[in-house]
C-alpha cells in the first residue's frame, strides 16, 4: 500500500490574479506514484480553495507573512499536532521568506519543505535583477529602484516611455507619461509599500517558463508556454506550451546558475530579434503550473517525490501545443462553512 | 523552399508552429500548396498544379503563389 503523505499548501485564492495553490494541488492528486491529505493552509475566509473539498482536506487560517516566523511557526506547530504533516509548499512570493526561515526548525519535526536557499532567493529579488542578469550573463531590462516619492520628481526628465512601474512583490502598470508614473506609483504604493521599481520597457513576446531545480544545478523539469490571453492585471488567462531550444537553454542556465531548489517562473519577453529578456523571475510556481502536468512534466508531483528524498530523473520531454484556458465558476457554499474558517481558523 | 521541420500541418491545412505557439487556418488551395511544399514540390511545380486543378490564367495563380510562400515566410513557417 502506498504511504499517504500529508501535504500542506497554501496560495488558495483563485481570483483574477489567481495563487498556484489550487492548480498545485490539482496536480499532485493526479499523481498515481503516492496517495496524499491535502491542507489547505489560508489567509482569508474567502480564498475559493477551501471550499473545494474534493481537492482539499481540511484548512487551517494561517497569520499573514507581516506578523512574522514566531506567530507562523506556533500555528504550523498546532496544525502539525493535529496532522502530522510531511510536507509545507508554500506559493506565495510574500510568505517564502518566513517560510525559508523556519526550514530548519520544521524540518527538525519532520516537516519538509523544498525551497531555494535564502541566498538564492533573494538574488533573483526584482530590486536586484540587473545586477542579476550582469553577473550570470543574462538579458534583463534596465531599471530605477525607487525609495521615496521625492526620487521620483528627481528623475522625472531622465525618463523615456513607456516605462514599467512595478510594487516589490505584485502589480506591475504600463506608463506613457510622467503622469501616468505617478498615478501608478501612488497606487502600488499603497498596496505593496516601497522600494517600487520604473523598469524599461522591452516590445515583444510574452513567455512564460515554469521551471524546477533540485538544488544541484540540475533542471528536472522545464516548460515554455506562451500567453494567449492576457488580463488587464496581465496575466495569462491562456496559454500554449511551445518548444524553442533558446528558452530551454535559458531555464537551464538561470537553475544551474543558482542551484535553484524547488519550482520557479521566470517571465521572459522575447524580443523580435530573438533575445530572451529575464523581466522577472517568480520564487515559486506560477498560477498556471498545472499545464506542466498536462503536458507530460507534473512538477509540483516531481517536487514532492524529491521534498521526501527520492531522486527524479530530469524530463526529456513534453507535448507541445497544449493549452490551458482558465475559467471562472460561481462555487456555492453554505454560511456553516464560512463560519466555520472564519470564526474557528479552521474547516 | 521548405516547411520547417517541427511545424505541423493537418489534413485541412491547419497549422501549428510549436516554437511561437502561433497557429493558422487555409483555405482549400492554401491546404494544397501546403501539401506540396511539404512534398519539396517547386513554385512552378505547385503553379502548374494549380493551374490545372482550376483551370486559372497562369501568371495570376504564379503572383498568389508568391504572396501565400512570403506570408508564410514572415510567418516562420517556411525556412
Amino acid at each position: 500500500m502506498k504511504k499517504k503523505l500529508v501535504i500542506a499548501v497554501t496560495a488558495l485564492n483563485a481570483i483574477d490574479s489567481p495563487g498556484p495553490g489550487v492548480a498545485v494541488v490539482r496536480a499532485i492528486r493526479e499523481s498515481t506514484d503516492f496517495e496524499a491529505r491535502i491542507i489547505g493552509l489560508s489567509y482569508e475566509a474567502l480564498e475559493p480553495g477551501l471550499y473545494m473539498h474534493d481537492l482539499i482536506d481540511k484548512t487551517y487560517q494561517i497569520p499573514y507573512p507581516s506578523g512574522g516566523t514566531d506567530s507562523l511557526l506556533a500555528r504550523l506547530e498546532y496544525i502539525h499536532e493535529e496532522e502530522s504533516l510531511d510536507l509545507i509548499i508554500p506559493n506565495f512570493d510574500a510568505e517564502l521568506f518566513n517560510f525559508i526561515k523556519l526550514r530548519d526548525k520544521l524540518m527538525a519535526k519532520g516537516i519538509r519543505t523544498f525551497l531555494p536557499e535564502l541566498k538564492q532567493f533573494e538574488s533573483r529579488d526584482k530590486i536586484k535583477l540587473v545586477e542579476f542578469g550582469k553577473k550570470n550573463g543574462f538579458y534583463v531590462p534596465k531599471d530605477r529602484i525607487i525609495h521615496e516619492f521625492r526620487e521620483l520628481k528627481q528623475i522625472e526628465e531622465e525618463l523615456e516611455y513607456p516605462v514599467v512601474v512595478k510594487g516589490k512583490f505584485y502589480d506591475a502598470v504600463v506608463a506613457n507619461s510622467f503622469e501616468q508614473v505617478e498615478k501608478a506609483f501612488l497606487k502600488i504604493l499603497a498596496k505593496w509599500g516601497l522600494p517600487i521599481i520604473l523598469q524599461e520597457f522591452i516590445k515583444g513576446t510574452e513567455i512564460n517558463i515554469a521551471a524546477l531545480g533540485d538544488g544541484e544545478g540540475n533542471s528536472i523539469s522545464i516548460i515554455p508556454m506562451r500567453k494567449l490571453y492576457i488580463t488587464d492585471k496581465g496575466k495569462a488567462w491562456a496559454g500554449i506550451t511551445i518548444e524553442d531550444d533558446r528558452l530551454v537553454e535559458l531555464a537551464q542556465k538561470f537553475i544551474k546558475s543558482t542551484n535553484w531548489r524547488g519550482g520557479c517562473e521566470l517571465e521572459v519577453m522575447l524580443t523580435d530579434d530573438g533575445k530572451p529578456f529575464i523581466m522577472e523571475v517568480n520564487p515559486r510556481f506560477p498560477a498556471w503550473i498545472y499545464l506542466t502536468a498536462a503536458a507530460g512534466q507534473n512538477q509540483p508531483a516531481s517536487l514532492v517525490k524529491m521534498a521526501m528524498g527520492e531522486t527524479v530523473e530530469p524530463f526529456t520531454s513534453y507535448e507541445t501545443g497544449k493549452i490551458f484556458i482558465r475559467y471562472a465558476w460561481d462555487l456555492i457554499t453554505d454560511i456553516n462553512e464560512f463560519q466555520k474558517i472564519s470564526g474557528n481558523g479552521e474547516l | 523552399m521548405r516547411i520547417r521541420k517541427n511545424i505541423a500541418v493537418s489534413d485541412e491545412g491547419y497549422l501549428f508552429n510549436p516554437t511561437t505557439g502561433d497557429s493558422f487556418s487555409t483555405n482549400g488551395t492554401g491546404a494544397m500548396i501546403i501539401s506540396m511544399l511539404k512534398q519539396d514540390k517547386s513554385l512552378i511545380e505547385i503553379t502548374d498544379a494549380i493551374c490545372e486543378a482550376y483551370d486559372a490564367d497562369r501568371i495570376l495563380v504564379e503572383r498568389d503563389v508568391e504572396d501565400f510562400t512570403s506570408l508564410l515566410k514572415d510567418n516562420s513557417v517556411l525556412d
